[in-house]
């Protein structure tokens, strides 16, 4: 299909892809790691946000800096800066996130000469009254900050039109989302992947118009008969992986639904178009699905996970956790246990950004999913 | 070792069993605070705990536990049934102690009184707010998260804004847990003698100025306790201004913490709670003392941000602003300002598994130490209460090469 060609190239080599394809746009491009990042601002300034995923393999020059116990997620994006691959970028935001890339931002800035850097302090607890307050405050410094860099103020239309193209992409990431899964055969796990991962560092509005051509081509076909295939939610941090979608799938089985930082937890999430845009960016940060580094109730994830699974059918949930996660490494006992008791089987897998053999995954995810 | 240690050398440190009773005492009081109609709050140690104090309330720490159990030795065990219980090996060792202990009948004190509530601040980590969040879910109590705002380079306005709200909304959580009144008469006494605590947990560590140091990280490592447990009461104030005196005196008659002091190093990170006596005895034997660490002064940093005339404003300043939630250009310039002040030949680096915001960026710090004083230091890769983490051959032959250099360059 001649549209998700886009995604599979801006998916395929995201740092090349940021780089080359904005020469035209020539707009600033912003470096991020997080998916609390306030994209909504950097695009409402004329910038473009870009996710970083980081070097998968041979990282070396990070390792004089992060100790091996930092996540590979971490070690790779240190590595790509200090390799210069990522010079292009105009600035880079650490919104707060864990304790390492809260790290990764002080050693970024004391070692890589991007030309801007903002840290932006979140609160970590989002169920007060005054930590959304502060969440209001938290997003208006950083549109004050972004605005006196790029010697532009970010007006209050320029935010409410961002708003609008942002609500209209994450909408249709989930029409797609929604396709796939009363319809598992409509688009492959890798497709979607590079679906969700292109739109992180394609302009954002090409991305939303390329996605609404997809959902438009694939609502006219018709589902095939209902297959058996078991359906498979996946949970956890990102999944960068897509070779982990093709051994699911040849196993038969078919990923439905994700609670991951790459997927559902980045579109979920609509912001109010009414009143005072910041306010409204603000209550949307605060409101959607949490990070297991972020506090809003003492079992949110696990009802929202048993919710996910229930609402999509889903005969089991694989966990795909990075090594020296520590905020999802904490979740996991209770979220499991809480997938227990509602009657719902699950599996571990812990990886690094460098994947184990197809020949090891393949046969866990078959031992799983043929227990099912 | 290459020098036999005499242990007679140096005399014993009189405090250290009137340590022992006070930090005997506290256990007890908070074990039996139920009969006492006490509550019993557990704290992170980097937490406001002066409101607990005004409260009434007995606050205990389970990272105190941590590094008794690390101390003990009982951490690899405990450390394995919270692997069992699906925690993975990469965690906080602290963490997953105290979460496997709840759940025996174990640890080194027959495990921690139930907590009736729990207080978190994620100034030192965002491990805490999890660990916290576990311990919530088991214990079915409410959790008051006291969420300071990382200070990379700048607290900022907004942030400071929050803090002050949080104090507010701690207040009046504790009221409504304890069922009456925040009293500010209490406050200005509590925070007066978390001030004095803390200027004389000062002092104690800077007789480790003098040459030979009279206290060591080692020693500091332990009568640390009581700045972190008791801090706001009077009892710490008059333990320390009796250690002082201890420690001065041992200083005027030249008596160093080890027996022969050649060489001053500084410690970073946390203990290495269960190999204390072999790092002591193996830097002893080189004639190297301890003579300072970050850890410890820690504790005394926050000093400057104390407006007794304003108790939240204090409350407020001093813990956002603390060692674990600045930048790490900020930290350097605590290091290099000790590296002066306790006149320093080099440094060792505990880089610990178990805490991440402590570890990393220690290797950015050891280049511009270097860098900016010349001081060399050695990176000791461990974990403060796993010991399957410690390589006792590697981490000797490094110390061995350290010295070598130290001495070389020291002559």
């Amino acid at each position: 299909m001649k549209i998700l060609q886009e995604f599979i190239n801006a998916a395929q080599d995201p740092v090349i892809y940021a780089r080359e394809n904005n020469m035209e746009k020539k707009k600033k491009l912003i470096g991020y790691c997080c998916t609390y990042t306030p994209e909504e601002i950097i695009y409402a300034a004329g910038a473009i946000p870009v996710r970083l995923f980081g070097i998968k393999s041979g990282i070396e020059k990070a390792d004089a800096h992060l100790q091996a116990y930092s996540c590979s997620l971490v070690r790779g994006i240190m590595e790509d800066a200090l390799l210069g691959n990522l010079d292009f970028l105009d600035g880079m935001v650490f919104p707060h996130t864990c304790d390492t890339i809260q790290r990764l931002s002080d050693i970024w800035r004391l070692n890589i000469k991007t030309t801007w850097h903002n840290d932006i302090m979140l609160p970590v607890k989002l169920d007060t009254q005054s930590a959304r307050e502060y969440m209001e405050d938290a997003h208006a410094k950083f549109r004050r900050e972004l605005g006196a860099w790029m010697g532009t103020e970010i007006t209050d239309d320029a935010l409410k039109q961002a708003i609008a193209l942002y609500n209209r992409l994450r909408s249709l990431m989930k029409r797609l989302y929604e396709i796939r899964s009363a319809n598992p055969e409509a688009l492959s796990g890798r497709d979607m992947y590079a679906v969700v991962k292109g739109t992180m560092v394609m302009d954002r509005k090409d991305a939303a118009d390329l996605i609404e051509k997809l959902v438009a081509e694939l609502e006219q076909k018709t589902p095939p008969v209902q297959g058996n295939a078991r359906r498979l939610v996946i949970s956890g941090g990102i999944c960068d992986h897509p070779e982990i979608y093709d051994l699911i799938e040849k196993t038969g089985a078919r990923v439905v639904w994700d609670d991951l930082c790459t997927g559902s937890r980045f579109f979920e999430g609509l912001i109010s178009e009414e009143g005072d845009p910041i306010k409204a960016l603000a209550a949307r940060y605060s409101n959607r699905t949490i990070c297991p580094a972020k506090h809003a109730s003492l079992t949110l994830r696990g009802d929202n996970l048993v919710g996910i699974a229930k609402e999509h059918k889903a005969n089991g949930v694989i966990f795909i956790l990075l090594k020296f996660c520590d905020p999802h490494a904490f979740d996991y006992p209770f979220m499991k246990k809480m997938l227990d008791d509602a009657g719902i089987p699950s599996m571990l897998l812990e990886v690094e950004q460098e994947l184990p053999s197809a020949g090891q995954l393949a046969t866990r995810f078959d031992a799983f999913i043929e227990m099912l | 070792m290459s020098e036999e240690i005499k242990k007679d050398a140096v005399p014993k440190v009189k405090s250290i069993k009137k340590m022992r009773e006070i930090m005997t005492a506290y256990y007890i009081d908070a074990k039996t605070a139920r009969q006492n109609n006490k509550k019993v709050a557990w704290i992170t140690s980097g937490g406001p705990v002066e409101p607990l104090y005004v409260m009434d309330v007995i606050p205990v720490y389970p990272e105190n536990h941590g590094a008794m159990i690390g101390a003990s030795k009982m951490g690899v065990g405990l450390c394995e049934t919270a692997e069992n219980m699906g925690y993975s090996r990469d965690l906080c060792s602290y963490a997953r102690a105290d979460i496997a202990c709840s759940t025996v009948n174990g640890g080194p004190i027959g495990g921690l009184p139930e907590p009736d509530f729990l207080v978190c601040s994620n100034n030192i980590c965002g491990t805490v707010l999890k660990w916290y969040e576990v311990q919530a879910r088991y214990y079915n109590v409410p959790l008051f998260i006291f969420d300071t705002p990382f200070c990379h380079t700048e607290f900022s306005i907004e942030a400071r804004h929050y803090v002050e709200k949080q104090v507010l909304e701690y207040i009046d959580f504790l009221e409504k847990m304890c069922g009456k009144k925040f009293d500010q008469d209490k406050a200005r006494e509590v925070l007066d003698y978390s001030y004095e605590g803390q200027r004389l947990w000062r002092e104690v560590l800077e007789t480790a100025r003098s040459k030979p140091a009279p206290l060591s990280a080692f020693d500091a490592f332990f009568h640390l306790a009581l700045i972190v447990t008791l801090r706001g009461t009077k009892t710490v104030v008059d333990y320390y201004t009796e250690l002082i005196d201890e420690m001065r005196q041992r200083a005027a008659d030249k008596i160093g913490s080890i027996p022969n002091e050649k060489y001053r190093l500084l410690w970073d990170n946390l203990p290495v709670w269960y190999k204390t006596k072999w790092l002591s005895d193996k830097f002893a034997s080189h004639g190297a003392c301890l003579v300072a660490d970050t850890y410890t002064s820690a504790w005394c940093k926050q000093l400057d941000y104390i407006d007794k005339s304003d108790f939240v404003k204090s409350m407020v300043d001093c813990y956002t602003m603390i060692y674990l939630n600045i930048g790490v250009d900020q930290m350097v310039d605590t290091v290099k300002g000790m590296v002066e002040k306790y006149d320093v030949d080099g440094i060792v680096m505990h880089s610990n598994r178990s805490c991440k915001p402590y570890s990393l960026g220690q290797y950015d710090i050891q280049r511009m130490i270097q860098k900016a004083t010349g001081v060399p230091s050695v990176m000791i890769e461990a974990d403060m209460v796993d010991e399957r983490s410690f390589s006792e051959s590697q981490i000797d032959t490094r110390i061995d090469a350290f010295m070598e250099l130290i001495k070389q360059k020291k002559g």
